[in-house]
């Protein structure tokens, strides 16, 4: 038993030892926004954990330099190359010469418009399946009762926006005491989502919301300004669902405000690593695509210290 | 008096027209409630959400009126609104973060006009300098994030309410009443529209135009700082990337429903305002009809063309030209002399 101990010991210090030489290069696409800043967290985070040396490049939002960057770090001789591309087509030549000194590319987040064995496997989320998440949540909880759904919807047009929207209608489709009556853009903003709640009260007559989707947090916290405003009671009266996880949405669940979030997890470098590690290790080939999951989080799941937890990411 | 409600007849006839073609398709528009010590309904958010443009209305009508163009407000707005957040959450209190707001307002008012007025840069390139690095300087402040606070004295700027009325349509009323005051009741106002019809000449009749056009840059950075302050205690928190997104736009867009001419001159103060108040009835009657949001922006264009278009000099000529023949035709031939026109 002992000898068991000692032998996985060395074995994991072996291990851990060759992870240590291990070096990875991330071309990151800016901050323009708190979740892509809390990524830019979570993966140096997760680098250091792993003992991994990680080279962070931030592109400030322009294609030529993440593609400067990745030549730098080819030229480099990395380990392995984590990529969030800023847009999708243009890569098919930075990602041939990285192939050539076969260095493994793994996507974030964003997918590329290139044949799919240009790269090694992408990590992201399902935008349908985190709308789908957030109605499925809500057909549990009004079960049979009827319920007046408003919609609060993203940047018409935008991707998260059509795929949240179709993800939530996939999942009421069947029910028909569940019916969405007003639907607008808030433009994911705060502002956005208070203006046009205030809107849907004055429209709907208030008690006869039952629910309100956002289609994300920011518009959710806005809109359950309004409610109060108007008297009632954010959470109680309407119940309130949205996407993203971002730290504020869980001060205001912890507060009764808000009743569901599906996470859009900003740790895509977790997997990624996760990933290559199997492929160092053993040289087990990954999907083309990991799916990040959905986690959904409701008042049970300690929204105080989850608040806690997030706050100092930079979101 | 008189003559004020002259010059904004056509804006109010058409928000009159506006508000019933929002009554046609929604008509609880005009129903307002009196609950829990506050006014509710359409109208009062009109008047509630319009608090940022009407404000920076105010001060893009005296900076068009000298012939320039303020592109920066919207930026101001962010900047300010996150210095008011930072101040907050550095713990000094609602007053310093108020006085904060409106200094860096101010700042921002005195380097356009600086720009502007000393170095003589064209106002549309001076201002749209700050309008696209002032976003980066709010991030800056913000640290990328929102920036959220629970003062609820400064809260209260926005979703509070004075006799039932919220203080954000206190706060544009009494801006726009004082500026429209001291513009008229001084010789200020006049001295600013002589600046805008021909700088050298009034240099010539010894208006100092370096400082007055200065002043009015500052005043919009003020106007701006207010509606900085509103929005941020709207929504509890600075929003550096969003906050006063395109409102510039919406600014100008009521200063010239307002028919104030974009090259300088005569300018109104309350045409402005009420400018502001038409395009955010267009706005909420959107909202309110339930549209699907693509229609938004194009039901938007469409009346704000409209409202120009009815507006244009060339047709308001044709007009007159249509009453003055009716007039001819319905009095004897004599009586046809043109008379003053208004």
């Amino acid at each position: 038993m002992k000898r068991l101990l000692l032998t996985s010991a060395a074995l994991l210090a072996a291990s851990t030892t060759l992870a240590a030489a291990q070096t990875v290069g991330f071309s990151q696409i800016g901050s323009e926004s708190g979740w892509r800043a809390a990524e830019t967290t979570l993966t140096r985070q997760q680098a250091e954990e792993r003992g991994i040396d990680l080279r962070f490049s931030d592109a400030q939002q322009r294609q030529e330099n993440q593609i400067a960057a990745i030549r730098s770090f080819v030229a480099q001789g990395v380990d392995a190359i984590l990529l969030a591309p800023v847009v999708a087509t243009g890569w098919d030549g930075v990602l041939q010469e990285a192939q050539e000194a076969e260095i493994p590319v793994v996507l974030l987040d964003r997918q590329v418009d290139a044949p799919e064995d240009m790269y090694r496997t992408a990590v992201g989320s399902d935008l349908v399946h985190e709308g789908e998440v957030a109605g499925q949540w809500l057909v549990d909880e009004v079960g049979d009762a009827e319920c007046r759904i408003v919609e609060l919807q993203g940047t018409t047009g935008s991707s998260p926006a059509i795929d949240r929207a179709q993800g939530f209608r996939n999942a009421i489709e069947g029910h028909d005491n569940m019916e969405i009556v007003r639907s607008q853009t808030g433009d994911f903003t705060r502002t956005g989502g208070k203006e046009v709640m205030e809107s849907f009260l004055q429209a709907e007559s208030g008690n006869e919301i039952c629910a309100l989707y956002a289609h994300n947090d920011d518009m959710a916290l806005g809109a359950i300004q309004a409610i109060r405003e108007a008297g009632m009671d954010p959470g109680d009266d309407i119940l309130i669902v949205s996407i993203d996880a971002v730290p504020d949405i869980f001060r205001a669940m912890a507060d009764g405000d808000a009743n569901a979030t599906v996470e859009l997890t900003p740790n895509m470098a977790g997997p990624a690593f996760d990933a290559l590690e199997a492929y160092w290790n053993d040289g087990t080939t990954p999907p083309k695509f990991i799916q990040t999951e959905s986690t959904l989080y409701t008042p049970e799941d300690d929204p105080q210290a989850e608040y806690e937890a997030r706050k100092d990411l930079g979101y | 008096m008189a003559r004020t409600l002259r010059r904004i007849a056509p804006q109010i006839a058409t928000l009159a027209a506006l508000v019933l073609l929002v009554t046609l398709v929604f008509p609880q528009f005009l129903h307002v409630d009196y609950s829990g010590g506050r006014l509710s309904g359409p109208v009062i958010d009109v008047l509630k959400r319009g608090a940022p443009v009407a404000l920076l209305a105010v001060g893009m009508t005296l900076v068009i009126a000298t012939r320039g163009i303020d592109l920066s407000v919207g930026t101001v707005m962010a900047i300010t609104g996150a210095a008011a957040a930072w101040t907050l959450a550095a713990g000094w209190g609602w007053g310093a973060a108020i006085l904060m707001a409106l200094g860096a307002g101010l700042l921002c008012g005195a380097w356009n006009g600086c720009l502007v007025a000393v170095i003589g840069i064209q106002p549309i390139v001076a201002t749209l300098i700050l309008m696209t690095s002032g976003r980066g300087i709010a991030q800056l402040i913000t640290e990328g994030r929102i920036l959220t606070f629970r003062d609820p004295t400064f809260a209260y700027l926005g979703t509070g309410t004075v006799l039932g009325l919220p203080v954000p349509i206190l706060i544009w009323l009494a801006t726009a009443i004082g500026v429209a005051v001291l513009m008229r009741r001084t010789a200020l106002g006049l001295l600013v529209e002589s600046i805008g019809i021909k700088r050298p000449a009034s240099a010539l009749a010894g208006v100092n135009a370096r400082v007055l056009l200065i002043a009015v840059y500052m005043a919009s950075g003020l106007c701006a700082a207010l509606a900085g302050i509103i929005a941020t205690a709207d929504i509890r928190g600075a929003d550096a990337n969003n906050a006063g997104l395109w409102l510039e736009l919406d600014a100008i867009l009521a200063v010239v429903i307002g028919g104030n001419s974009l090259l300088g001159g005569r300018f109104s103060v309350a045409a402005s305002v009420i400018g502001a108040l038409i395009i955010h009835t267009i706005d909420t009657g959107i909202l309110l009809a339930g549209f699907p949001s693509e229609y938004n922006l194009v039901i938007k264009a469409g009346l704000v063309l409209l409202i120009l278009v009815v507006q244009s000099p060339n047709l308001a000529a044709h007009w007159s030209l249509v009453r003055a023949g009716i007039r001819a035709r319905r009095e004897p031939r004599p009586a046809a002399s043109p008379g003053p026109r208004p």
